[in-house]
């Protein structure tokens, strides 16, 4: 058992828990932020990727010591309030989620790509840059959308800044 | 995940003796290959001493001959890194097309070096680029190193601190993924060195693991170009066959990205 | 059609949920004093139970108990069921073994659970599984069709001998023999559909939770239909009657068929959380699904088409062998049969068809119903041998599609269906529009001296959906009816709640079946909530599959409304002094026409639960239900154009452009719609390219991950020129045909056929991988 401590979502955070304890089930089990997911157990799918210090990584790849006193960003902390996220906003306006259960991984990679690439994002990039995320339900057609969607409005924002 | 006990030491020599005091203690970079098999229960170490934020440990440097990789410095710090780009370009595109973003922010190249998969990218340019592989007690030349599939020469809580790369004239890398795991279907790294000396190194293709690839590296030597390699014919023999290709496939990923690898060199 | 009514494209209601983390499926849900299941499963394809030593286990930290196979058939849980009758050539009931929720002697596949492990958490519940030691003696297995079938071959089931479940016939073999024998030209064809693992992305969990005081169950399950898994669960596995069981399924992440089925954990969930008189949940993991989920698809087929000296089709002759895997999973038996052989005719006026479906034990996963069900293997076999045909008899594939088009409606095909009406040239042409077909030789000629193959492949597919008349299935040996429910409350003050027995997960039902009622009613879709997925709260439904929520589950909407319209108008023709037949309504209004009278639909709710001044005799309330058993299937159908490049180095296939025009009756929501045929597509471009579940000799499943089982990304497909045609479905009120299979029954040909054409070898089978297709360019 160690003692963890960390940001989640901008609280400060402490949990008593076992060495072998991933940071997906702290969050889920611990902490009740079930909005990230478990989706594989090969690291492939990314329905669990939340932000450690900024970085989209996968929860289910990391043990909670790894993130021990690290900001950790997950999908219930984009939005401010009842505002949405321009991410969060673009999945829904352009049809980007079915079932629902990759999009909070989905989300959180996708605003780490638009972080990494700025406004400058093209189809062929968003494709590439969503390899570690799968969904089986929308095709990837309208995530693709959404993203390049997201892009241009968080451009906007940020020059709006 | 079997029961396991944590450490995050601050420096190579408090690592040494964490592992020296585990009774199956295992060391972890990035992660990415040691959890996956701890969910798995295919491994259950009594100790994992997290070596990833170790600050010797992470870094690149560069000199007129050399590109030194500093083992726990991570795909996408390695991608994006400015000296990296100029001094090697092939060795930023390889990192770019390994893994997907998630995973480059976490994976290492001295993590990958150390583990030796057979289809993992690094070990392709290691050994193309004649690199040295230094750890916490000598410095091991790239032939020296790899040992077969998973296998290494590093010894018993040996940590590999960095990479070091001659910086070579020209070289490049091209690789086929498997269309599952995304790892190298084969992948090739062609470099000519500053001697003149041609190394070609090809990964995913033999059932021993990274292999220099002779036929053509005198093809190249005769004329660096992709078209000499037309009529190369690359062996089969001992290349893996599975589920993703067959051997004779494999022979034939060789040659062509052989020749993609040269292109890309210029 | 109003901004939110039928044909709108409004964005879903229940995204928000999804898009904040706040969307509540069967893992996030949390109970009291709740335990973790985690089972012990076969190591071995095929193997008798010689002991099971549980007692190491028991002795573990925070294990509450550790059931058996044995104790579960002690108790008298019933085995699972084969819900769909299917009678052999010779009249025989088909041959099945029985299947215990888990294994008690006999394991015969890889995965199969024979205990489980209740333990205080998910990680001591798995530590303390690989405590349990299972003495195993193996026997031989027969790991797919030929190893089943061969001489000799080891003998899953002792009821079924030869591994064969039946051997089925459809159509008329003498005509078909004789047609065969005037035939002009004939095409004959072996080939492989591929088994397919559904990988829905949330894996399946249950949570069981006994109250001993109530002698009740709630179950929270990962369904596609709960109140099918409550009535079988009641039925014939002796849970619990159907009033002391309560299933719910919240939100779930994707079925795509997979979760249609009532499997063993469920069961065993509900029987333990008694036993030990605590909840258990059960989470499966990605590989757990891999060996327990049912599969699809998995068939072997010849196929032989006759043509006369003009082209025109004479008749179809096909045997199929399907692969059912070890046991009979709950509609796995009418897949290859009433689902597969009965689409054999296309769109094309064949006259006679024979078709005889082998149905095959082997030591693998169960196979049942996978995303079009049948329908894709019916597709695909039919739309290369045309394909075949075409390059055959060296004419244009389109032409020779459209000189055998059905083109009078209804039409009466030799294998059951009649087909209510469509425009097949319509789709064809609007396709070959989007796709500039007549573009494509030019820029054939042109990749080929940049060293590109570039091919261009045709699907023209139809599907039977929104399954169908109770009778008609009945006869045919369906064990249940394929109506569906419906309930409108209006509540007193206007709002409206619809609870419907479709089960949404993933297809936006809280959104378009809210645009069917704002669209009649007038009002704001944010005024009408969905109720589903829970059988405290609604009475029966049959739940979602084949893609039949429009045009089944939301016809018996349409019908609830008609009711509650009617008393509502005669409430406000009472309020408002008028004749009930002058009565309108607009905009949430209901209006005296010609007049400037009206009452709004508040009021109208208001007065109907006041009950102080209704009309004589009237009940007070404002409630309806209707059932609707819908009159035929529907027939959606289309044209998919596929054009692609290959790389000769590396066989590797790069898209072009894809084309879909789907006719799927009136759209409800189109931007959902879309959705939906994207989805399918990508589902069957990754049958086509991608995908594969491979066994070895001995059973293992070679591809029993993420790792080595290829899953379509977003880097693997391109984006989709999506467009319809329209042609009403007659069958239903809505005109409606159903939009959630198409994908993935038409795409697969249409890349098989633009890879062949690319390459000039037409012997290629799926997946399609850049190994075997740089084997296929090679052997040309």
């Amino acid at each position: 058992m160690s003692k963890i401590s960390m940001t989640v979502n901008g609280k400060a955070v402490t949990a008593e828990v076992e060495d072998r304890t991933l940071l997906v089930h702290l969050l889920r089990d611990h902490l009740n932020l079930t909005g990230t997911h478990v989706g594989c157990d090969t690291s492939q799918c990314g329905a669990c990727i939340v932000h450690i210090d900024g970085r989209a990584v996968k929860s289910c790849t990391t043990l909670v010591g790894q993130a021990n006193g690290a900001n950790i960003t997950t999908i219930e902390g984009i939005s401010k309030g009842d505002e949405l996220h321009p991410m969060q906003a673009a999945f829904r306006d352009n049809h980007g989620l079915q079932c629902g259960y990759c999009t909070p991984g989905m989300i959180m990679s996708a605003i780490d790509i638009v972080h990494r690439h700025g406004g400058d994002l093209d189809e062929e990039t968003v494709r590439q840059e969503l390899e570690g995320n799968i969904c089986r339900c929308t095709g990837y057609h309208n995530i693709v959308k959404s993203v390049l969607d997201a892009a241009s409005r968080m451009k906007v924002a940020q020059a709006a800044e | 995940m079997y029961s396991t006990n944590y450490h995050r030491p601050s420096s190579v020599e408090e690592a040494v003796a964490l592992f020296g005091k585990g009774s199956d203690p295992k060391y972890l970079a990035g992660g990415h290959t040691l959890l996956p098999v701890m969910k798995q229960r295919l491994a259950g170490p009594s100790d994992v001493i997290d070596i990833a934020k170790i600050p010797g440990l992470i870094g690149v440097e560069a000199s007129a001959d050399a590109l030194t990789i500093k083992a726990a410095t991570t795909y996408y710090d390695i991608m994006h890194n400015a000296d990296v780009k100029r001094t090697i370009p092939a060795i930023a595109h390889l990192t770019s097309v390994l893994g997907d973003p998630a995973v480059r922010y976490r994976g290492t190249i001295g993590g990958s070096v150390a583990t030796n998969d057979p289809a993992a990218d690094y070990p392709a340019a290691v050994l193309a680029l004649n690199a040295t592989v230094k750890t916490n007690k000598r410095e091991i030349p790239a032939d020296q190193f790899f040992k077969g599939l998973f296998m290494t020469a590093l010894e018993d809580n040996e940590i590999i601190t960095a990479i070091s790369f001659p910086i070579p004239a020209k070289a490049g890398y091209a690789k086929m993924r498997n269309p599952a795991s995304r790892f190298a279907l084969t992948g090739v790294f062609v470099a000519k060195h500053k001697s003149g000396e041609i190394r070609v190194a090809a990964t995913g293709a033999s059932q021993n693991g990274v292999m220099r690839v002779g036929v053509i590296e005198e093809a190249l030597k005769a004329n660096w170009s992709a078209s000499a390699l037309d009529n190369v014919k690359v062996s089969d023999e001992g290349l893996m066959a599975d589920i993703h290709g067959t051997s004779d496939y494999r022979a034939n990923l060789i040659r062509v990205m052989a020749q993609r690898a040269v292109d890309a060199a210029g | 059609m109003g901004i939110e009514g039928i044909g709108a494209s409004v964005v879903r209601k229940e995204d928000r949920r999804f898009i904040t983390g706040k969307g509540r499926y069967v893992d996030d849900i949390k109970i009291i004093g709740m335990t973790y299941a985690h089972f012990v499963r076969s190591p071995h394809a095929h193997a008798k139970i010689k002991s099971i030593d549980v007692e190491a286990a028991k002795a573990m930290p925070g294990v509450v108990d550790v059931l058996t196979g044995q104790q579960i058939v002690d108790d008298k849980v019933g085995n699972l069921i084969c819900g769909w009758a299917i009678h052999s050539k010779d009249g025989s009931a088909m041959k099945m073994g029985a299947w215990p929720a888990m294994a008690p002697e006999t394991v015969r596949f890889v995965g199969q659970a024979v205990a489980v492990v209740i333990a205080e958490s998910k990680n001591l519940a798995r530590d303390a599984a690989e405590a349990v030691v299972v003495d195993y003696e193996e026997l031989p297995a027969a790991a797919d069709i030929k190893a089943a079938i061969a001489p000799g071959a080891p003998q899953l089931h002792p009821e079924a001998p030869g591994n064969i479940v039946y051997d089925w016939e459809i159509g008329d073999q003498k005509a078909v023999d004789e047609a065969f024998g005037k035939a002009a030209n004939v095409v004959s064809f072996e080939l492989t559909n591929n088994r397919l693992v559904p990988n829905a992305m949330e894996p399946r969990a249950a949570i069981a939770d006994y109250d001993s005081a109530e002698e009740h169950f709630t179950l929270y399950t990962t369904s596609q239909n709960p109140h099918v898994a409550r009535l079988v669960l009641s039925a014939f596995y002796n849970i619990a009657p159907e009033h002391k069981l309560r299933v719910v399924a919240p939100d779930v992440g994707g079925g795509f068929g997979s979760k249609i089925f009532i499997y063993p954990e469920e069961m065993v969930a509900l029987w333990a959380s008694k036993k030990v008189g605590r909840a258990v949940k059960w989470t499966g993991d990605r590989s757990e699904a891999f060996l327990t989920d049912a599969h699809g698809r998995d068939h072997v087929s010849k196929a032989e088409l006759a043509f006369d000296k003009d082209n025109k089709m004479l008749a179809l002759r096909v045997t199929t062998h399907a692969n059912f895997g070890a046991y009979m999973s709950l509609f796995s038996s009418s897949v290859p049969t009433y689902l597969y052989a009965t689409l054999l005719s296309g769109q094309y006026n064949i006259p006679a068809i024979y078709t005889e479906v082998i149905g095959v034990y082997t030591n693998t996963t169960p196979v049942d119903a996978y995303r079009g069900a049948g329908r894709p293997e019916a597709c695909y076999l039919l739309e290369r041998l045309v394909e075949t045909a075409a390059r055959q008899l060296k004419v244009d594939p389109a032409e020779l599609r459209r000189k055998n088009f059905i083109t009078q409606f209804p039409h009466q095909t030799p294998v059951i269906m009649a087909y209510d009406i469509g425009d097949f040239n319509a789709s064809l042409d609007a396709a070959l529009k989007a796709a500039d077909y007549a573009g494509f030789p030019a820029r054939k000629a042109k990749a080929k001296a940049e060293g590109k193959l570039r091919g261009l492949g045709f699907s023209c597919y139809i599907e039977a959906c929104g399954i169908a008349p109770s009778k008609a299935v009945g006869s045919l040996g369906a064990g249940v009816g394929l109506w569906e429910s419906a309930e409108v409350r209006v509540n007193p003050v206007g709002t409206i709640e619809i609870l419907t027995g479709s089960h949404s997960h993933g297809q936006g039902h809280e959104t378009t079946f809210a645009q069917l009622v704002a669209d009649r009613l007038g009002i704001p879709i944010n005024q009408v909530s969905i109720v589903h997925g829970d059988t405290d709260k609604v009475q029966f439904g049959m739940g979602t599959y084949g893609s039949r929520s429009a045009a089944v589950g939301m016809s018996a909407i349409f019908k609830a409304m008609e009711k509650v319209e009617a008393k509502a108008k005669k409430i406000a023709a009472h309020q408002l002094e008028a004749s009930e037949g002058d009565i309108v309504i607009e905009n949430g209004e209901f209006k005296v026409t010609g007049t400037d009278k009206s009452i709004a639909l508040p009021m109208v709710a208001l007065a109907a639960y006041t009950a102080h001044n209704l009309p004589d005799g009237m009940e007070p309330g404002l409630k309806e239900s209707a059932f609707y058993d819908p009159t035929n299937f529907t027939f959606p159908a289309g044209s998919y154009i596929c054009e692609l490049e290959v790389d000769p180095g590396t066989g590797k296939t790069s898209f072009v452009s894809f084309v879909a025009v789907d006719d799927f009756g009136r759209l409800i929501n189109p931007m959902i719609v879309e959705g939906q045929v994207h989805g399918g597509l990508v589902q069957g471009i990754g049958q086509a390219l991608l995908e594969n579940a491979i066994y070895d000799d001995t059973g293992q499943l070679v591809t029993a991950s993420f790792m080595d089982y290829a899953m379509p990304r977003a880097d693997d497909v391109p984006s989709f020129k999506v467009s319809h045609t329209e042609t009403l479905c007659p069958g239903n009120p809505l005109g409606v045909k159903g939009c959630g299979e198409a994908g993935a029954i038409g795409a697969s040909a249409a890349v098989i056929n633009a890879i062949t054409d690319a390459i000039g070898n037409n012997k290629l089978e799926m997946p399609a991988t850049p190994d075997r297709v740089w084997h296929a360019i090679h052997a040309a």
